[in-house]
């Protein structure tokens, strides 16, 4: 965390950092999609928080809302469809959400900055990977031309890319799967943010290769002191970067939980069932669990706890209530009428 | 690069071959007898046939005819018409006319037809969005001719806003903005459309979601990353029409009465100038298929992802 | 329009060709257990679109009035009354009268038959060769397709206007006076210029549909050329080549009225639109309303076909909906 990115924090207007307010927190958002079939109806509610230094990783399966609650954030969600029907997102207890166009644009790269799952399609075909960093530091920073291209090469550097010198000059289609996220990550470093949101970063690639890129985004986090949200669907590739997970589903958080005790005693079915169906070594042999079901419709999302349909405890009572955020510990909540028990089984 | 120019030339050869010995077997060796009307209404004398047929080698195969008429013309001999006129003249003082016709469409057609779409492919569904497609679809059914005659009478005629024929040569660049437009007006719908879909595909793609994310000011995001990527397709259309534009416009030089190359290839069909008819051509396909092969290597330079090895 | 292959170069058309292929796939898979195909589904959605109900109506009209021209007007359009040469419209004549002292409207009305003839014929002989050709020169590949490619760029590389005066004029269509022949060297002159652009729709969606796995799988188990070129890369290029066939028909219409324009296509006696452009040539200025007429025929003739042709090509692109 340089002094720089606090500065020019400081500097901009209505930019005050709130003392003992978290980096980044997110409260009550309600998203919805309005298509020519219906009005979809995205987030239901969302609420999370990160502090600076820490990883949350949002999970859920895909339409679940987790890549729309980062959109959302990042002031990137494509409006229309999308209309923003209420909530608050701060950073350092400033309202993005009220902040003016401009006052936005200065948090993204610079407070906030965002890696997307395929970095392919992320990356602007025609400009070559040195010109797509350099834009940044000489609009943002003023940087000269010659001080930028030498900017970029430590940033390659940084993201352990070998011949970065070379590399600045070439363009995304030349670098594999694997270096071009690097490089994604690499451009989203570059105004030395406080926070950054991984947007499924390893999925599109090999399995070798996602666990390398996952210890680098695990080192630069710790390295810089960043607040780092890692969207996942897949569970096994949090467990070792993960502070704290948010499990989204139907656009809701249904259970928010430290990493290590979500793992050892999941506090929501839905959790369970995800745990259960991860292959382990020490279970070999056994059948491999599924959740039965598909994920529902957001034009129509059922009544009560809208994961009841697939549960496999479900009773009457979630079929017509929505459960209430359960405080199971402190830190630690579930959206289910029966996390207590499910906690002490 | 090199390798690919030098193997798309050589798949060019067979292509001008082809095209030019077609219309020189239909120009000369097709029933008809090539002096009927040439000497007034009387048959011409032995002594002129005589010595035309020698001239033209009428005499040989057609493919003999042939060959010895591509000779000369790789040497610059575009030959002599039957009285006695060069051709390499007659298409020296009217090919600038015709290019400087089709510069004059070709600017039109981009600046109206990429600031259309710019335009409607930005700001979405809506009513300029459909008065721009309505405008684009009458544009696009509108016959040269018909929209060269309107202009003609209308600008020309009734209001006397412009000069209704462009007999100097060469033409002054003034005179020939409303023939520009005529010909290129159907040329001109295309762009706008092949500008609007290309601006709202890319629109909504991964990596403008990225330099917006990255904190680029709007004006960034669309003038250089959203443009230059859309720029591509309507670039190349552009390239590949200032091809075709080049190969003359009968219909508008002839309403224009502009001294271009398309009136006269098209006196000399009706004058049965076989001569000027093949040389005509044969420099028009040369540069049709030139142009491509120059869009083709344009379409490298601007699209880093296609490599030509 | 003057350029037919035009039709094809403005963008769109060529691309659906891969684009359709997808849609056409999805019937492969989907028409098994849903009720609706990619047909069914497409002429769904084109009736509740605003353009093909206009378009649709305008083409309904123009094919009766070029069927039954006595349903309305009962003047006979050859007639010609020296004495009302060049007259004004006015209520006996709602188009006035041409420089023969003929009814425009009369002839506008009649002038439909032919014009859509051309067009009609025009279509089907391009899409003939063509088709036939670009299927023949996709499923091959090899040295037949190298050939078949550069004989259709011979024929791409002749400007249209230019190609068809020489091949009308060389085959004497300007000193005969049989009518049957003049059509008919018109409909082979368009469609002898304009079949390569047919002929690398149908090879691009025949070289799509050769990749499809289950064609593949299809040949991999005997199936033999003509079941897999019938029952599979037919299907997958008829969407795209549908939608050149209804642009190409308005193109070529206006092609006809262009080379009768330029005194190579039609000629009196017969009734068309572009005859009869042809003839207001020379007294326009004096006598605009008899350009004036046959033209917006014509152009709503042309621009009917173009409109359909787009919202047939947005109903079978399911990216666009």
């Amino acid at each position: 965390m340089s002094a720089n990115t606090e500065q020019s924090i400081m500097d901009s207007e209505g930019a005050e950092p709130v003392p003992g307010a978290p980096l980044l927190e997110v409260k009550d958002l309600f998203v919805e999609f309005r298509t020519r079939d219906g009005v979809s109806k995205v987030l239901n509610g969302v609420s999370y928080h990160v502090e600076a230094g820490e990883t949350l990783a949002v999970l859920g399966e895909s339409g679940s809302g987790k890549s729309v609650t980062a959109q959302t954030i990042m002031g990137i969600l494509d409006m229309p469809p999308g209309h923003i029907m209420g909530g608050s997102i701060k950073f350092h207890g400033e309202e993005l959400l009220k902040a003016s166009d401009k006052r936005r644009r200065e948090v993204r790269g610079s407070g906030i900055a965002m890696i997307f799952q395929d970095a392919l399609s992320a990356l602007n075909p025609v400009f070559t990977v040195g010109f797509q960093i350099e834009e940044q530091l000489r609009l943002r920073k003023g940087m000269s031309r010659k001080d930028a291209r030498a900017r970029a090469i430590e940033l390659l550097d940084l993201v352990k890319i070998p011949g970065a010198k070379r590399r600045v000059r070439q363009y995304p289609h030349e670098f594999s799967g694997g270096m071009r996220q690097r490089a994604m990550i690499a451009m989203s470093l570059a105004l030395d943010p406080e926070m950054l949101i991984a947007d499924e970063p390893t999925t599109a690639l090999d399995v070798t290769v996602q666990a390398q890129i996952m210890d680098l985004l695990k080192e630069l986090q710790v390295e810089r002191n960043m607040g780092m949200i890692l969207i996942t669907h897949d569970l096994g590739v949090v467990a070792e970067v993960a502070d704290r997970i948010a499990v989204m589903y139907a656009g809701r958080i249904v259970e928010q939980s430290d990493a290590l005790s979500l793992y050892r005693k999941p506090g929501h079915p839905y959790t369970k069932g995800l745990l259960e169906s991860l292959p382990r070594l020490d279970q070999r042999g056994q059948e491999l669990m599924t959740i039965k079901g598909l994920p529902p419709s957001l034009l129509k999302i059922p009544t009560g706890c809208p994961f009841h349909p697939r549960c496999p405890m479900v009773q009457d009572v979630c079929k017509t209530d929505v459960p209430p955020q359960h405080r199971l510990m402190p830190g630690r909540m579930s959206a289910c009428h029966f996390a207590e028990e499910l906690i002490s089984e | 690069m090199g390798r690919y120019v030098l193997r798309r030339l050589l798949q060019l050869i067979p292509v001008f071959i082809g095209t030019t010995f077609l219309i020189y077997w239909l120009v000369w060796s097709l029933p008809g007898d090539p002096f009927a009307g040439k000497c007034g209404d009387r048959p011409c004398p032995e002594a002129f046939v005589a010595a035309m047929t020698a001239k033209f080698n009428l005499g040989d195969p057609v493919v003999v005819q042939y060959g010895k008429y591509m000779m000369n013309l790789l040497q610059g001999d575009f030959g002599i018409t039957f009285s006695g006129i060069s051709v390499g003249d007659r298409i020296a003082t009217a090919y600038p006319n015709t290019i400087r016709l089709a510069l004059v469409a070709l600017a039109i057609e981009a600046v109206i037809g990429i600031s259309a779409g710019i335009l409607t492919g930005l700001r979405g569904r809506g009513f300029l969005d459909n008065l721009v497609l309505v405008t684009t679809l009458f544009l696009i059914s509108l016959p040269v001719f018909v929209t060269g005659f309107v202009l003609q009478i209308v600008l020309g005629f009734e209001l006397g806003w412009i000069k209704t024929t462009v007999s100097e040569s060469p033409a002054p660049w003034g005179q020939l903005i409303v023939p520009g437009f005529v010909l290129g007006s159907l040329s001109m719908a295309y762009v706008t459309r092949l500008t609007r879909s290309s601006i709202a595909e890319n629109r909504r793609s991964d990596y403008v979601r990225t330099a917006v994310a990255k904190g680029l000011p709007q004006s960034r995001v669309v003038g250089v990353h959203l443009l230059r990527n859309s720029a591509i397709p309507v670039i190349t259309f552009l390239g590949t029409d200032l091809g075709s534009l080049m190969g003359g416009a009968i219909i508008t030089e002839g309403i224009f009465n502009i001294k271009g190359i398309g009136n006269l290839v098209y006196r000399g069909i009706l004058s049965k100038e076989g001569v000027i008819v093949t040389g005509v051509v044969t420099l028009l396909v040369m540069v049709y298929l030139l142009s491509n092969l120059i869009v083709d290597m344009l379409y490298a330079v601007l699209d880093p992802r296609i490599r030509y090895d | 329009m003057t350029d037919p292959s035009n039709a094809a170069t403005g963008a769109a058309v060529t691309s659906t060709a891969s684009d359709s292929v997808t849609a056409a796939e999805h019937v492969e898979s989907a028409g098994a257990n849903k009720p609706r195909s990619l047909a069914s589904d497409a002429w769904h959605d084109l009736r509740r679109r605003p353009l093909f109900i206009i378009s649709g109506s305008l083409i309904l009209v123009i094919l009766v009035m070029a069927a039954f021209p006595g349903l309305f007007t009962s003047v006979d359009p050859t007639y010609a009354d020296l004495g009302r040469s060049r007259n004004g419209p006015s209520s006996d004549a709602w188009f006035g009268y041409d420089n023969q002292g003929a009814d425009i409207f009369a002839r506008t009305i009649y002038g439909a038959r032919a014009s859509i003839i051309v067009g009609l014929c025009a279509t089907i002989l391009t899409v003939l060769i063509g088709g036939t050709l670009g299927l023949l020169a996709g499923y091959y590949g090899g040295w037949l397709d190298g050939l078949m490619s550069r004989v259709a760029d011979v024929f791409f590389g002749l400007p249209f206007v230019l190609g068809a005066i020489v091949i009308l004029s060389s085959f004497g269509a300007t000193g005969s006076s049989n009518i049957a022949q003049i059509m008919f060297l018109v409909v082979v002159s368009i469609s002898l210029l304009s079949w390569p652009v047919c002929m690398r729709i149908m090879r691009s969606a025949a070289i799509t549909a050769k990749q499809q796995d289950y064609v593949r799988a299809a040949r991999a188990l005997g199936a033999n050329s003509s079941r897999i070129i019938l029952r599979h890369m037919l299907p997958n290029a008829a969407a795209p080549v549908l939608v050149y066939a209804t642009i190409a028909l308005g193109a070529f219409i206006g092609a006809e009225a262009t080379l009768s324009f330029l005194g190579l296509g039609l000629r009196a006696p017969v009734v068309s639109w572009g005859v009869m452009i042809a003839d207001s040539r020379d007294i326009i200025r004096v006598a605009p309303h008899t350009l004036l007429f046959p033209a917006a025929f014509l152009t709503t003739t042309v621009l009917a076909f173009v409109m359909l042709g787009d919202a047939v090509r947005e109903a079978l692109d399911p990216k666009m909906r």
